[in-house]
């Protein structure tokens, strides 16, 4: 099945106003709060420039596919966020320009415009971002959409994994603009908690942002690097990993040793995919929908 | 007086001794045991590493290229390992059983697969 409009707003116009359903069995709201209504799509964890058939025998086509995934969509995503790793990591600084430009022309190919990205340690943990910002521009920054305070957060660039205190400064900054009960969505690469330390799945000082964003009473975090789906509350705070578009990792702990999980020919890309996130001005959460490479629901 | 020579003469030997074998673990001040350990791109040396539970031991690591770390999560310890300086990490395990470490500074493109272990036996 393709994502079609039902996926994320199923609207009945009654007159002045609309039923929204999903909402409490369905709630009478004004029009304006309908209108406030949308979804976006995260990407994650392309690794353009990645090469292994044993791991990814289309490592030239996934990308690609998904962009044609979306672009096939009834209804375009009012912005689509790529949260990091865009491309693979290489030690050459020429070759990671040539990364990362191809990687701009193939997104490029979206029909929808409204892109933001942020830097994994792959893309910048090498020259502190530097070719990252020559294509891409700053690695941390805030946009507001439709009612919802976004906060893209570089966990990357500093190849210690840690945000650092000029950009926890910059944070606590920001947030004190806000009242504690902005809806308040945050995208990083990195987790920001200890979500498997002994695989290196964490931000060092990831501790500082939460208890920051700890204050507020709707959050949500979106972030990449583990390649996968997980999901976990704590406190006020959601934290929702997605899958990545190159290869997939198997569940922490799970194996003695953190490695891709080989390509499956029976099942190919198998692990891998993109989602699509509903905010409603009226729901606190963000209901999540995931999709295959091609664009199936899954 | 004599005294004073002899400790001095047993003093100069155990210096000898740590020189002569500097790739193996030894005994520091106060019975603490020393291994020292390398890392370049993209492994340690040893990246095995057997310890005795509730005995003092000092990591002594040496960059041989860039800046790496060293992270045991399990064992609740870490360090920066800088190029040219000494970086070392004293420490008394408290558990035993296998422990990975891993290089928690991003290093390049085999940094992932920079890892190891510790094992504490009673």
């Amino acid at each position: 099945m393709k994502i079609d409009r039902r996926d994320f707003l199923t609207l009945a116009g009654l007159g002045g106003v609309v039923v929204v359903s999903g909402f409490g069995g369905g709630s009478t709201v004004s029009a304006s709060a309908a209108e406030n209504d949308f979804f976006f799509v995260q990407f994650s964890d392309t690794h353009w420039g990645f090469a292994d058939p044993a791991i990814n025998q289309d490592s030239m086509g996934t990308l690609r596919k998904a962009v044609e995934a979306v672009n096939s969509l009834k209804v375009q995503p009012d912005f689509i966020v790529f949260t990091g790793d865009l491309s693979h990591v290489t030690d050459d600084d020429n070759e990671r320009r040539k990364r990362l430009s191809e990687f701009r022309n193939i997104v490029s190919q979206l029909k929808l415009k409204n892109l933001r990205f942020l830097p994994g340690e792959h893309d910048a943990g090498l020259d502190e971002g530097k070719a990252y910002k020559e294509y891409f521009g700053e690695t941390y920054y805030t946009f507001d959409h439709k009612g919802v305070h976004f906060i893209v957060l570089d966990n990357v660039s500093d190849p210690t994994s840690n945000i650092g205190e000029v950009q926890l400064k910059w944070l606590s900054a920001d947030l004190k603009k806000r009242n504690r009960n902005s809806r308040i969505v945050v995208f990083t690469h990195r987790p920001l908690y200890e979500l498997y330390p002994d695989w290196d799945w964490y931000t060092r000082d990831g501790s500082k942002a939460i208890d920051l964003l700890s204050n507020y009473s709707k959050v949500a975090v979106f972030h990449g690097h583990v390649h996968q789906e997980l999901h976990r509350n704590a406190g006020h705070i959601s934290y929702h990993a997605a899958k990545g578009l190159m290869y997939a990792f198997p569940p922490p702990g799970s194996v003695p040793k953190k490695t891709q999980i080989p390509w499956d020919a029976k099942q190919p890309y198998k692990g891998l995919g993109f989602r699509s996130v509903n905010a409603k001005s009226r729901q606190a959460d963000y209901p999540i929908s995931e999709y295959s490479v091609q664009g199936e629901k899954l | 007086m004599k005294s004073m020579k002899y400790n001095r003469f047993v003093y100069l030997a155990l210096a000898a001794l740590i020189l002569y074998f500097p790739g193996s673990p030894s005994m520091g001040a106060e019975n603490t045991k020393v291994i020292k350990i390398t890392a370049k791109k993209f492994e340690y040396s040893p990246d095995k590493i057997e310890l005795k539970k509730g005995e003092e031991v000092q990591l002594e690591f040496t960059s041989l290229d860039r800046l790496h770390g060293f992270s045991c999560p399990g064992l609740g310890i870490r360090i920066d390992i800088r190029p040219g300086q000494e970086n070392k990490l004293k420490f008394v395990p408290n558990k035993v059983g296998t422990f990975p470490f891993h290089c928690d500074n991003f290093c390049g493109a085999g940094h992932e697969r920079m890892t190891g272990t510790i094992t504490v036996t009673e």
